[in-house]
């Protein structure tokens, strides 16, 4: 694949950004032998939503978990709100949240309760009563936490997290579990917590979630951020010839053409009106994100 | 540091360490699995033994009156040791631990939460073990000085025992499994340390075993307590060696401190 414009030249060194919400350069982990993250860099403006996308073991969750100061680096260059994340204090602590995978389920403390303990670690935080409203658990206040359905889990997992009003918000496979609707509603609630000037780095697994919400994604395979564009340009999407389908003399036909409209309106004319089955396609980023992870082993293959 | 911006000040140790306080006094006493295993098993084994053996020690002392010091220490472990390593590899293990570690609470809140929820927990269990003891079974409770005797080594006993579970629950994958360990741990170092019988019908070899860890002396120091002085010439040294009792537990609760410094961890070991 020859993409260009936006691709990430590895080992380019820039010096890190300072006014970036979070600024990784060279970013080595280790697994004893193995490397993780190898040579990471990375810049996330303050105020956006970005995602980032990898498939299992590309390094993706320890990277974000190094950002959170939950893991050790072995080498490389890290700043999350200006601060180094192996020495944060609980000043800048104050300034992150953090949405986890797993979360605490088990509690036999409320809702409304679980809300207030947080909040009260925070300087200046969210009305825990607001924040609940805010995420749709209004009715569950006086819940227990272990009596909660999974997406209500999941949603107070949200809530635990901005409560703090943090100015960077670390979402980690966010609506795993949740049904279509449930979804759509979280991320009008992501949407509105950009717009109240979070930034916001999240990992998810479904990329019509990415493309729904991200300002920018990321793509990372085997510890190197392979490519940083909006999701309409990513893989060189937006470049990319469209995919006309139709039927014609009963069988299937398609073509790949730059001038899909110039296209249609020939075989319109051609067939003398409507064309059976008629539809035009781009590659969603679904497909453009297999091709980008498979790269190395597409290579092998004669073309 | 360009980009700080002024912060209101953040909460102050004191106020953080009242909302852990709360927090863990109302997760343990909302758990009525943790309730029952921890306040009512004791009384269920002073009622059951009591009843059963209910024989006379000598010098007109009763089994459920020698008894009492044994069913004292055990709710004390099972308070302190067992509530600690099987509730914190819960913590670890479901990413309670994590998502705190990830916040701004300062580390010595969640520790400082933990000692009032011990400490609550002993005064219900304790309490009500000697409410049960005289109301049943009419012991004689301690007096005068007794009582302080009596205060030191419960709380002595119970700092060894929870320093100690916070560091075994770091050897444990998840709250089950640690139960899975500590319980029948506990129970045999109960047995061998005459908690359920009389220490001076446990075997000698298995006395020596005891005498190194902090259950044996604590239910000694208790044993000082409730029974007349006389019973004293029953114990392996013919004293209750009170002395001995404060530097055993005290050296446990440095072992315990220690161990707990090198192996707490925020996050799960399969987390990495």
């Amino acid at each position: 694949m020859t993409s260009t414009s936006t691709s990430v030249a590895p080992g380019r060194s820039q010096p890190l950004d300072d006014d970036a919400a979070i600024s990784i350069r060279g970013l080595v982990k280790r697994y004893g032998e193995r490397p993780a993250v190898d040579g990471l860099d990375l810049d996330i403006r303050r105020g956006e939503i970005f995602a980032l996308l990898g498939p299992n073991g590309a390094g993706k969750t320890t990277t974000v978990e190094i950002c959170e100061g939950h893991r050790d680096r072995d080498g490389g260059e890290v700043r999350v709100l200006g601060v180094d994340p192996a020495v944060g204090g609980r000043a800048w602590k104050a300034g992150i949240g953090i949405v986890l995978q797993s979360g605490a389920g088990d509690s036999a403390l409320s809702c409304l309760e679980l809300l207030g303990a947080q909040a009260a670690y925070y300087a200046d935080p969210r009305d825990p009563a607001e924040v609940l409203e805010l995420v749709g658990l209004g009715d569950k206040a006086g819940a227990r936490g272990r009596t909660l359905s999974g997406g209500q889990r999941r949603r107070l997992d949200v809530a635990l997290g901005i409560v703090g009003r943090p100015a960077m918000l670390f979402l980690d496979e966010p609506t795993t579990g949740f049904d279509p609707e449930a979804r759509r509603r979280f991320w009008e609630l992501i949407r509105s917590l950009r717009d109240l000037g979070t930034t916001i780095l999240l990992t998810t697994h479904y990329l019509d979630e990415a493309e729904a919400l991200a300002d920018r994604v990321g793509v990372i395979t085997r510890g190197r951020l392979v490519e940083v564009a909006v999701p309409a340009e990513l893989g060189g999407r937006g470049r990319a010839p469209a995919v006309v389908r139709w039927s014609e003399d009963g069988r299937r036909r398609s073509a790949d053409t730059a001038t899909p409209t110039a296209f249609v309106l020939d075989l319109a004319a051609r067939l003398g009106g409507e064309v059976p089955e008629l539809s035009v396609a781009r590659p969603t980023l679904e497909d453009v994100y297999l091709t980008m992870i498979a790269e190395p082993a597409a290579e092998e293959v004669p073309a | 540091m360009s980009a700080l911006q002024q912060h209101p000040a953040l909460p102050s140790l004191g106020s953080v360490y009242r909302t852990r306080a709360g927090v863990e006094v109302k997760e343990f006493f909302r758990q009525r699995e943790s309730v029952v295993f921890t306040v009512f098993f004791p009384v269920v084994l002073l009622l059951g033994l009591g009843a059963v053996l209910d024989y006379d020690i000598g010098y007109g002392v009763t089994f459920p009156q020698y008894f009492m010091a044994g069913v004292v220490t055990a709710g004390v472990v099972g308070s302190s040791l067992q509530n600690m390593a099987i509730h914190i590899a819960g913590e670890r293990s479901d990413g309670t631990l994590k998502g705190l570690a990830g916040t701004p609470m300062p580390p010595s809140a969640y520790f400082v939460g933990k000692i009032v929820q011990v400490l609550a927990v002993t005064v219900v269990t304790v309490g009500v073990l000697l409410a049960v003891g005289v109301l049943v079974y009419g012991i004689d409770l301690p007096s005068g000085t007794q009582w302080l005797t009596f205060t030191w080594v419960v709380l002595l006993g119970a700092a060894a025992c929870t320093l100690v579970g916070i560091a075994v629950s770091s050897l444990a994958r998840s709250g089950r499994s640690a139960s899975a360990m500590i319980t029948p741990l506990a129970l045999m170092l109960e047995f061998i340390s005459g908690v359920f019988i009389q220490f001076s019908q446990v075997p000698t070899w298995l006395q020596t075993v005891a005498s190194l860890f902090p259950v044996k002396w604590m239910a000694q120091g208790l044993r000082s307590v409730f029974l007349p002085a006389e019973l004293a010439a029953e114990e392996p040294a013919g004293t209750w060696e009170l002395g001995r009792v404060a530097l055993v537990l005290g050296l446990w609760c440095v072992l315990g401190l220690v161990l707990c410094v090198r192996t707490f961890r925020w996050v799960d070991r399969a987390d990495r």
